[in-house]
């Protein structure tokens, strides 16, 4: 089997792990989900009730309702929101697109700032800046994220007014279409900062150690030993093998960095996934949490098999497939 | 990473002084390390405020001292009030103790699931292996807080739920490590040489193994309990904490919405949690480096 | 012949932070057009660091305290970082032992081979794809044009060496470095890019320094011979006057550990003795004996030995050693 194939196939099981999963925090859940809906919604008529027992199947076994939601799930029908009043799906589609914006970018800032704070405390690790980056990585760490956006936020609000410390685009609106984008960007910096603050530290930290590693190695050497100047030794030779870790680190961390959102999210008023959860635990709108949950699996899967592709480019001892190599021949040695 | 092979030396045995006991050795190295010193001043500092805090600075967190929002340096409130104008100070001595319960509670929780799965998973291998890495994978897939969260909605928020949810979702990097070091560990002779003289697979797990792992182990449960308490601090942050306990996240979520207007109510509790975590990261890494000699000459 | 190389009283130290010590003390090379010099002696004798100096790529703490490295005419040792450069991988190019991990493993050898005469040659694209194939050729590999896009991981390791030699020898140097280039290959491969080396060198005049603790290949590739002994050049001259009169105690050591090669007294005596040995091992840095470097260990060493150190003995044309015993080698195993 392609590795890729593999891969999805994977992923697929463990999606519907992650159903199950659902499935089995509904059931645990105090009272059956139809009374939680009504208790939600502020008591409905005997008539609303016996139909929603009806519809969730609460009379059959537990099997047979688990059979019913993974079914109603496979056909985008993952319940409606009581609290929000329209269906979970259309919610959660209407909120994808601004997490995914938030995370990505998050993500870049992290991985291009982080490998570059850990390129330069690795060639100079005596020099003033690798104090600073030493000392950067660990308040990152040490930093409540939604903590750090609090502090970012009283900054930009009351010291420093220059970016928009709420939401994602101004009330009025913008005229053109680029003007919309750079609205939405303006309002982007701030919450992808504070996101990309955690990972900051731990990619310098990293990728710190594996360029340290890298650059003691035989194949630099032997580039230096070419004439090699030291940004080509740097960047042609020693980024790539150093970046091998970081790539799997970010496959590791993505889910991670979907619960920072929720906090950011919340902290910024960015109308995502995160707060989407936020707000909906804060109702226990049950049918939107878990919906939630399976959406950043999938997210965090979709992530996954990404870095897995790029981890193949980034490194030919692992991508295998990309061309059958010759075997070497007896004879010529 | 590509090995790198230096060519043999022909230095003779180290003919130096005797290395000491390895604890002491140990003591010493940590001795010698700047910032895990630093780690640990500010641990015993945030220790002591917490849990002797109370003898020197006898106010009720929960009762008003003073109109709300008076800034530090107040005549009542020395790190002022919040938006219920009670003290904050003696707000961030009885929040440190819930914050610090939890977060050591959970990470022993982690810890223990995460090596007993790690564990088994190493040692054996083979489709136990297999099959708990799947399950280790399902939980680092799931963003662990959102989970957490789903787990305290469900349960309700009391501190043995909020303790009991961080530790159930925070595991898998123990286990990922505990299994690393018992593939590695298994394998060596005298690990097999027990298992030759007819060793139980419960005895050589417990006890010819996991001592061997114990070290890193020690230093990831360490981070483990900084790891927790950033996680209790957001779930508090958004009022998912117990309502009845104060605890620094709690203080910052409910005053939120007045930041601009008293900042120190969010920001003072936030640097007692950045002070502890940076703390327990700082003590980490110096046992880190002490227990890997190697690395420190680097 | 003028020389191409002339390395004069080389010294060289490593900082320890609390002293530093000395690692090379006063070492004298030449190397001539179209002739290989062997240099010889065990790990630790300074071998390589007689080639990293001449390379200017001394590991970190390691610095040149006095002598001169003149390559045609120009000082080595006051050329600035940039010349260095321009000479590095150009005119002066150098063989590293681990074929395994002196390639870099993430690019192909195509762009390995023709980095270095796009650098120094300012060839591009299609020409310097061409140069690289004909390099392949140079060495020998089997159907070079499949293995341009290969990656290292993808070859063998005699195979890896060969195309260590072909970036090596792809902008024809004046000076190859060959240091210990088949210690990780097996017997048969070594002796292939022996053949391979010769070949090459006949071809295109190249001074070959090939460094190795291997008499047999210097009695198989090497015109002419140093012997290096903690830090001291212990004994030179021509390969045929070395072997079958060696005036050291070390250089006849060194060959009574050499089966193939004990000739004379030293193969009597051995056979005598069964495996001939050195006793002891060259001391750590900073613990050099004061007078005669080797006289812990030599078994003709008496009081002066330990007392004085050794002058500079010329003991045939060309030939020479540092040992007051030079007249009385017959009595050394």
């Amino acid at each position: 089997m392609p590795p890729l194939v593999k891969r999805l196939a994977s992923a697929i099981g463990l999606l519907v792990a992650v159903l199950v999963l659902n499935f089995l925090l509904i059931q645990m859940a105090p009272g059956d989900p139809v009374e939680v809906i009504v208790g939600e919604m502020g008591g409905a008529s005997e008539e609303l009730i016996a139909r929603l027992r009806a519809e969730y199947g609460l009379d059959k076994p537990v099997i047979v309702q688990l059979g019913l939601y993974l079914s109603k799930v496979v056909t985008g029908d993952f319940g409606y929101s009581y609290y929000f009043n329209q269906p979970v799906l259309g919610l959660i589609l209407q909120r994808l697109p601004a997490t995914i914006l938030l995370v990505v970018s998050s993500l870049m800032i992290a991985v291009v700032v982080g490998t570059l704070m850990g390129i330069y405390s690795a060639r100079k690790p005596k020099g003033l800046l690798s104090h600073f980056v030493t000392i950067f990585s660990l308040v990152g760490y040490a930093a409540p994220v939604f903590w750090t956006g609090l502090m970012l936020l009283i900054l930009f609000a009351s010291v420093f007014p220059i970016f928009p410390v709420s939401g994602m685009q101004n009330v009025r609106g913008s005229e053109t279409w680029i003007g919309a984008v750079l609205d939405v960007l303006h309002h982007l910096v701030l919450p992808s900062v504070t996101l990309a603050s955690i990972y900051i530290a731990t990619y310098s930290r990293l990728s710190r150690a594996s360029m340290l590693d890298v650059l003691g190695s035989d194949y630099i050497r032997t580039a230096r030993a070419k004439g090699l100047n030291e940004r080509r030794v740097i960047f042609g030779h020693a980024l790539r093998n150093g970046l091998i870790p970081v790539v799997t680190m970010v496959g590791l961390q993505f889910g991670q960095l979907f619960a920072g959102a929720v906090l950011v999210e919340t902290v910024f008023n960015w109308p995502g996934l995160g707060r989407l959860a936020y707000e909906s635990i804060l109702r226990r709108d049950y049918p939107t949490i878990l919906a939630i949950l399976f959406f950043s699996a999938i997210l965090v899967m979709v992530a996954n098999i990404l870095t897995d592709l790029a981890y193949g480019k980034i490194d030919p001892r692992i991508g295998g497939s990309r061309r059958k190599a010759p075997k070497p021949k007896g004879a010529a040695q | 990473m590509t090995e790198t092979t230096s060519a043999p030396t022909a230095a003779p045995e180290a003919t130096g002084p005797k290395p000491a006991h390895p604890a002491l050795e140990f003591l010493r190295a940590f001795a010698r390390n700047q910032s895990a010193i630093i780690g640990l001043i500010l641990l015993a500092l945030v220790l002591g405020t917490t849990f002797l805090g109370p003898v020197f600075y006898d106010v009720d967190p929960y009762s008003m001292v003073d109109m709300p929002f008076v800034a530090p340096g107040g005549e009542y409130a020395p790190l002022g009030t919040d938006y219920l104008g009670r003290d904050m100070l003696a707000g961030i001595i009885e929040g440190g103790r819930a914050t610090l319960a939890v977060g050591a509670a959970a990470a022993v929780i982690s810890v223990v699931i995460g090596i007993l799965i790690g564990s088994l998973a190493g040692y054996f291998g083979g489709w136990i292996d297999a099959a708990l890495m799947k399950v280790t994978e399902f939980f680092q897939i799931l963003p662990t807080l959102l989970l957490a969260m789903v787990l305290v909605t469900i349960f309700g928020a009391t501190l043995v739920t909020i303790t009991l949810a961080i530790g159930a979702v925070s595991w898998p990097q123990v286990a990922r490590l505990a299994r690393a070091e018992f593939m590695k560990i298994r394998k060596l002779d005298y690990v097999q040489a027990a298992r030759t003289a007819g060793a139980r697979d419960a005895y050589l797990i417990f006890r010819v193994i996991l001592p061997a792992a114990l070290p890193p182990l020690v230093v990831a449960a360490g981070l483990a309990v900084g790891a927790a308490i950033l996680f209790e601090a957001g779930m508090s942050f958004l009022g998912l904490g117990d309502p009845n306990t104060m605890s620094w996240g709690l203080i910052i979520g409910q005053n939120r919405n007045y930041l601009l207007d008293a900042w120190w109510t969010v920001t003072l509790p936030g640097v007692a949690i950045f002070i502890t975590v940076l703390a327990i990261s700082l003590v980490g890494d110096g046992i880190n480096d002490a227990l890997n000699p190697k690395l420190r000459r680097r | 012949m003028d020389p191409v190389l002339e390395i004069t009283d080389l010294k060289v130290g490593v900082d320890t932070g609390r002293q530093v010590h000395s690692v090379l003390d006063g070492v004298s090379l030449k190397l001539t057009p179209g002739k290989t010099l062997g240099v010889v002696g065990e790990s630790g004798c300074g071998k390589s660091m007689t080639a990293l100096s001449t390379m200017g790529l001394l590991p970190d703490r390691f610095a040149v305290s006095g002598g001169s490295i003149k390559l045609m005419g120009e000082d080595l040792l006051a050329a600035k970082p940039a010349r260095m450069r321009e000479l590095r991988g150009n005119a002066i190019s150098m063989i590293f032992q681990e074929p395994m991990t002196a390639l870099n493993p993430v690019l192909t050898v195509e762009r390995q081979i023709a980095e270095v005469v796009e650098l120094h040659q300012g060839k591009t694209g299609a020409e310097a794809r061409e140069i690289a194939l004909e390099m392949l050729r140079a060495v020998q590999i089997p159907s070079p044009e499949d293995r341009l896009a290969a990656y290292p991981h993808e070859l063998s390791g005699g195979m890896r060496q060969r195309v260590m030699i072909a970036i090596a020898l792809a902008c024809r140097p004046k000076v190859i470095i060959a240091d210990e280039p088949t210690t990780a290959l097996d017997v048969t491969v070594q002796a292939q890019i022996f053949r391979l080396l010769r070949e090459l060198q006949d071809q295109t005049e190249t001074a070959i320094m090939l460094i190795t603790h291997d008499l047999g290949a210097v009695a198989e590739m090497a015109d002419e011979v140093a012997v290096l002994y903690a830090g001291k050049c212990v004994e030179s001259g021509p390969v045929r006057e070395i072997l079958s009169n060696p005036s050291h105690p070390y250089t006849r050591g060194l060959m009574a550990c050499t089966p193939r090669l004990r000739l004379g007294a030293a193969a009597a005596s051995a056979a005598e003795e069964g495996l001939g040995e050195i006793p002891g091992m060259v001391p750590p840095l900073g613990r050099f004996p004061k007078a005669c470097r080797f006289a812990p260990r030599c078994a003709l060493a008496d009081a002066r030995c330990h007392a004085e150190a050794p002058p500079v003995v010329p003991t045939g044309p060309d030939h020479s050693a540092l040992c007051w015993h030079t007249n009385k080698m017959e009595q050394v195993a």
